[in-house]
């Protein structure tokens, strides 16, 4: 029971991780262009696939560095040829643009790689188990995934909190409006955070691709729990998104290890019952129910606080 | 007679030939509703108008909280599928326990599964407008969707639950067996749901529905919860989005998660978007745009959501009104008599956007056969012109065709907006203001 709540805390939290190297992203745009990037997990799935195709090509490292730098100027070029140029048709505009994006962008990618998984594979000098506890190994790469994630975590609050951009995309979060009379170019901020977010979302789908499984439906699989962690913890605001990220990594990792169901604590039910909804309640397992416990959590955190947990925005 | 009778009188005349336009319009497409079948009357097509009847219902329904109330919503599917199981349901209890119910009447049960799930929920969802209620759509939508595949009993689980539409009690001596019975069952449901639909709009719900979507802070102020109007609209959106699914469900009978999935509800707000939300008739012509696209180009292309995805952009970027919207806009032009001034630029525009959209088509069409033939030589015949996916010349081709296409495009759009501008200030000195 120990090695399993150790391993399940471990990989609970590098979800939770790579989940806020996604939400970070996306909550830091929202809050400054007021714009839901629904392509964010597709961008996520264009670093997996550029890193595995640039693996191919040029080694792992070199691809680790080059495919979220291409990730980032793809969504420079989105931000600059197609949000400024939808603004003026408003919010629910832009957020349309960005799904017909997130649509063509899986259709562009499954047209190119397929739609089975591709053969990524972890570096072959982070492929050995780097520590072992409990009888159960954990693999070195898991660890590499964690480190990379904290330092780029503890990178982007240093110039969040330090450098003169950070405070100019700071205040641009609570007072945009205010930014742009002090003369500050905004146009060229908001391209530039655009950018930065969607290079996360490729170094999350870099180091990601080999761990979990690289293929075209993954940003699909991923794109609505993204949406649950920033409205879980609050649109707009960055603390939120990150307790919301580790709050879902870890419930999913811990649901997905776990194999109790009603039945197998308080007993299979009266055969004579005959398959019902009762029974389909009652033998379902917690592992089973995973994939819906982030939704759950996000039907009752808007019945308790509808602005999420460190919400302070209405709209 | 003095000039103010005079006025009135026209203005009788004008408003009585306005109904008689009004109602000569829904009995057309009453006729046109009863003629079709008579005229295309191959299997085929009567299955396409069964699916494109189908859509406009679902896609009305979803006008009512995208273009009336300004609510966008990812998971409009929700209802659809809820309704179609809950009418496969009703049909296998009718047929076990012999009740009486002929299967005309079994999407008013879907209809009743649709707002079953939105009165449910929809007070919890409807809380918050815009962005957030995006999410939660798309939030519940997913949770919905994951949950029918563990709920077996109910759901199916990935086969789903199958039905025998024939073994209702019959009507009319008419047992429904045939496409063409499924067909007119749809068109009667389709005519009774966007009368029901258009009477919506026009009553002080769907008034203040408008005004909650322009100005939800005014309409507070005199007096209204905009919670409340977001709430009824989202149930009747429901309601009409179940009988959708009630029809889908009779036509083939059985109910899947597909029904209920993310697919089905990007389809809607497609076929929506992509028509026109601020018209009545703009989600009419985007489902049967959308289904007829559906149906032809599966045939045509593998990748052929791509270019729903790129049609979708397209809409998006440059005519946020959709087909409707642009069509419309002509309007004040027609009246003010300036028409042909824009017409001689589209004529000039058409060559350029063709030789794009050519360009873009043959661009992906070859990327898409070079990566299914892995490199080896590939055929694309495209408009009767063979091209060789793998050969140089064709991507050359391409690539030529889209930077050309592009350029000269751009140039000729310029001067439509600019023949556009004269036209519309000329309309607008006649007293037509665009």
């Amino acid at each position: 029971m120990l090695d399993l709540i150790v391993i399940s805390t471990l990989n609970g939290v590098l979800f939770g991780m790579l989940l806020f190297l996604l939400s970070s992203g996306l909550t830091v745009i929202f809050s400054m262009m007021g714009v839901l990037n629904f392509a964010h997990a597709s961008f996520y799935m264009l670093g997996a696939f550029f890193g595995y195709q640039l693996t191919k090509w040029i080694g792992f490292w070199p691809a680790l560095v080059l495919a979220p730098l291409l990730v980032g100027a793809v969504g420079m070029a989105v931000e600059r040829y197609g949000l400024r140029n939808t603004h003026k048709h408003g919010h629910v505009a832009e957020l349309l643009l960005t799904f017909g994006l997130a649509f063509a962008i899986e259709e562009i990618v499954s047209m190119i790689w397929g739609k089975s998984p591709v053969d990524y594979r972890v570096p072959a000098i982070l492929d050995f188990p780097a520590f072992t506890v409990f009888s159960t190994s954990y693999p070195a790469y898991k660890i590499f995934m964690l480190a990379v994630s904290v330092s780029i975590f503890v990178a982007l609050s240093i110039v969040l909190k330090k450098t003169r951009v950070g405070l100019v995309v700071q205040a641009a979060l609570t007072h945009p409006n205010m930014v742009a009379h002090l003369g500050h170019n905004v146009g060229r901020v908001f391209m530039l955070v655009f950018g930065v977010g969607s290079a996360l979302a490729g170094v999350a789908g870099v180091i990601a691709g080999p761990a979990l499984v690289t293929q075209s439906d993954m940003a699909g699989l991923l794109g609505p729990i993204l949406f649950v962690v920033i409205v879980f913890g609050g649109l707009g605001s960055l603390p939120g998104a990150f307790i919301a990220s580790l709050v879902i990594g870890l419930t999913q990792t811990f649901a997905v290890a776990l194999n109790g169901s009603l039945a197998s604590t308080f007993g299979p039910l009266d055969p004579s019952l005959g398959p019902s909804l009762l029974t389909d309640i009652w033998n379902v397992t917690i592992a089973q129910v995973a994939p819906i416990l982030p939704y759950v959590l996000l039907v009752l955190i808007l019945i308790v606080r509808p602005m999420g947990l460190l919400g302070t925005r209405e709209t | 007679m003095t000039d103010a009778a005079t006025s009135n009188l026209l203005l009788a005349k004008e408003a009585h030939g306005r109904n008689l336009k009004f109602y000569g319009i829904w009995l057309i497409a009453a006729i046109a509703l009863i003629v079709l079948p008579l005229i295309f009357s191959s299997g085929g097509s009567l299955t396409s108008f069964s699916l494109i009847g189908i859509s406009i219902i679902f896609a009305l329904s979803y006008n009512i909280l995208l273009g009336q109330t300004g609510l966008l919503s990812f998971g409009h599917a929700v209802h659809y599928g809820l309704g179609g199981f809950l009418a496969v349901h009703v049909m296998n209890a009718v047929a076990a326990h012999d009740w009486p119910i002929p299967l005309p009447f079994i999407p008013l049960f879907g209809g009743i599964g649709g707002l079953a799930f939105a009165v449910v929920i929809g007070w919890v969802m409807t809380k918050r407008a815009g962005t957030v209620f995006a999410m939660i759509t798309l939030g519940i939508g997913e949770l919905v969707a994951s949950s029918s595949l563990i709920l077996r009993s109910v759901f199916g689980g990935e086969s789903g639950i199958t039905t025998d539409r024939t073994a209702l009690p019959h009507m009319f001596g008419w047992s429904f067996g045939s496409q063409i019975e499924i067909y007119y069952l749809i068109a009667f449901w389709l005519m009774i749901s966007a009368i029901a639909m258009y009477a919506l709009t026009r009553t002080p719900l769907g008034r203040i529905c408008n005004a909650v979507r322009d100005n939800p802070g005014r309409v507070e102020f005199i007096g209204y919860d905009p919670h409340v109007v977001r709430y009824l609209a989202y149930c009747f959106a429901g309601f009409f989005a179940g009988i959708a699914g009630g029809l889908a469900a009779i036509n083939f009978e059985i109910a899947n998660s597909a029904y209920l999935g993310a697919t089905q509800s990007g389809m809607v707000l497609f076929a929506t978007f992509i028509g026109g939300t601020a018209y009545f008739f703009g989600p009419i012509l985007g489902a049967i745009l959308v289904t007829f696209l559906q149906l032809g180009l599966t045939n045509v292309t593998t990748v052929w959501q791509l270019y729903f995805g790129i049609i979708f952009i397209g809409i998006v970027m440059f005519a946020p009104g959709g087909i409707a919207g642009l069509v419309m806009m002509h309007r004040p032009l027609l009246r003010g008599g300036t028409l042909m001034t824009v017409i001689p630029s589209y004529l000039i525009a058409l060559i350029p956007t063709l030789v794009l959209a050519f360009g873009v088509i043959l661009a992906i069409e070859t990327v898409a056969r070079y990566t299914e033939s892995q490199g080896g030589s590939n055929l694309i015949n495209l408009f009767n012109v063979p091209l060789d996916a793998t050969a140089p010349t064709t991507w050359l081709l391409a690539a030529v065709l889209v930077v050309v296409g592009a350029l000269l495009a751009r140039m000729t759009w310029r001067r439509i907006a600019q023949a556009w501008d004269r036209a519309s200030s000329a309309a607008g000195d006649r007293g037509y203001l665009a």
